[in-house]
């Protein structure tokens, strides 16, 4: 399955960013040949507003199954919905832990925001 | 003449001068409450609402069978009004600026405008006073445009006195931006030498002349007096700090009700902004 993980650097040892929608990048994550891709959020984490939402197209448009991150918001939340990209939240540690909570079904699938949005 | 009265820092007494000045006129004056996120001028003034009518912001829709998720839109947006993904382009009407590039750029023609409700607009006569008040409706995040529709509904002719919001930021240049004279309200604080000097930076890249008006001025130190001697800022006005004229605007009545000796002041200031502006218009009728 291919995944996306918010995280620091693009690297298994690098630690998982908390934010979804400013995350520092993402990286795709082949969770059976575990290869791994970056993907830069350059887009969104520049962005004036909407971060959440850009963030989510891009995630949406790699094509993976699943989001991996710390916290999501409910415009971000509506957007991968829409995608059909699954959300888990709570994730710790570096990309590789992520990885592992998740195929080990130890990650929570989020089915709403699990943080308030911006007003702005 | 259009005066706009801002600040850098909220709670400086923007409504006080503001009112204070519309009433001390002594000719029929245009108050344009646009502080949207909150007005207020309205509770100090008697009147009859005699229009209100609500404003609409146009907002992208889409029309999925249309729709080609070719991405343009998404790609022009730049506040993730609208994004596209694989199945299609999905609107955030909140975060949209309605500025209709996407509408404009769809080769499918699968964008149209709707009619987003953001806030509502209302007039008031209050004896040689018009309203105008706009008021942005809860969980609405862009002022800006209600700002704009309460200017373009309550300018015209003879005085208009224009109650800013407080900072500097786009609602603020939306309330100052082409008025003939600024009035920076402040108090004599460190907080209100901070943003004053934010909101001289903003005035002066409206390039709207403007003086300062110190409010509660006892109540401080020197601070900001020094920094308008400084930067060659001519200081309008002066508010004394009196528990007197702090009742009367908690029970919503305008400081020259209060403190009618003030009056004349408020007069004078109103000369002083003419002139002000004056340098103004003649440089532009030079040219240059």
């Amino acid at each position: 399955m291919k995944v996306v993980i918010t995280a620091q650097r693009a690297a298994w040892d690098a630690p998982v960013d908390a934010r979804f929608g400013r995350a520092r990048t993402f990286v795709l994550v082949d969770t059976e040949s575990r290869e791994l891709q970056e993907i830069p959020n350059s887009q969104a984490l520049d962005a004036t507003q909407g971060a959440g939402v850009q963030a989510a197209a891009l995630v949406c448009r790699t094509g993976a199954e699943a989001i991996v991150t710390g916290h999501c918001g409910p415009k971000a939340f509506a957007a991968l919905a829409a995608g059909g990209v699954k959300v888990f939240t709570g994730a710790e540690g570096t990309v590789a832990d992520a990885v592992t909570s998740l195929v080990a079904g130890q990650l929570h699938q989020a089915d709403a925001a699990d943080v308030a949005g911006h007003w702005v | 003449m259009i005066v706009a009265i801002a600040s850098g820092k909220g709670g400086t007494g923007k409504t006080t001068v503001a009112l204070s000045l519309a009433l001390a006129a002594g000719r029929p004056v245009r108050l344009l409450d646009c502080d949207v996120e909150e007005p207020n001028c309205h509770l100090f003034l008697d009147g009859e609402v005699v229009a209100r009518e609500e404003v609409f912001l146009p907002t992208p829709a889409v029309d999925a069978g249309a729709c080609t998720a070719c991405g343009l839109c998404g790609e022009i947006c730049e506040f993730g009004g609208i994004i596209v993904l694989p199945t299609g382009a999905y609107v955030f009407p909140t975060l949209c600026h309605a500025c209709g590039a996407c509408v404009q750029l769809c080769p499918a023609g699968a964008l149209r405008e709707v009619p987003r409700r953001i806030g509502e607009l209302t007039e008031m006569r209050a004896g040689s006073i018009t309203l105008f008040t706009g008021r942005l409706d809860v969980g609405q995040t862009l002022a800006p445009p209600l700002v704009r529709a309460v200017r373009a509904r309550g300018e015209g002719n003879g005085l208009v006195i224009i109650d800013a919001p407080p900072g500097t930021s786009c609602p603020v240049v939306a309330a100052v931006h082409g008025a003939d004279v600024a009035v920076l309200v402040t108090e004599p604080t460190p907080f209100g030498l901070h943003d004053l000097e934010l909101a001289v930076e903003a005035v002066r890249r409206l390039q709207v002349p403007f003086g300062v008006v110190i409010n509660r001025a006892g109540a401080g130190d020197a601070r900001v007096a020094d920094f308008c001697a400084r930067e060659g800022i001519s200081v309008l006005l002066e508010i004394p700090q009196e528990r007197r004229i702090a009742e009367a605007y908690a029970r919503g009545l305008p400081v020259v009700t209060a403190a009618p000796e003030l009056r004349p002041a408020f007069c004078s200031l109103l000369d002083g902004l003419d002139r002000l502006r004056t340098p103004a218009v003649a440089r532009a009728h030079m040219g240059s």
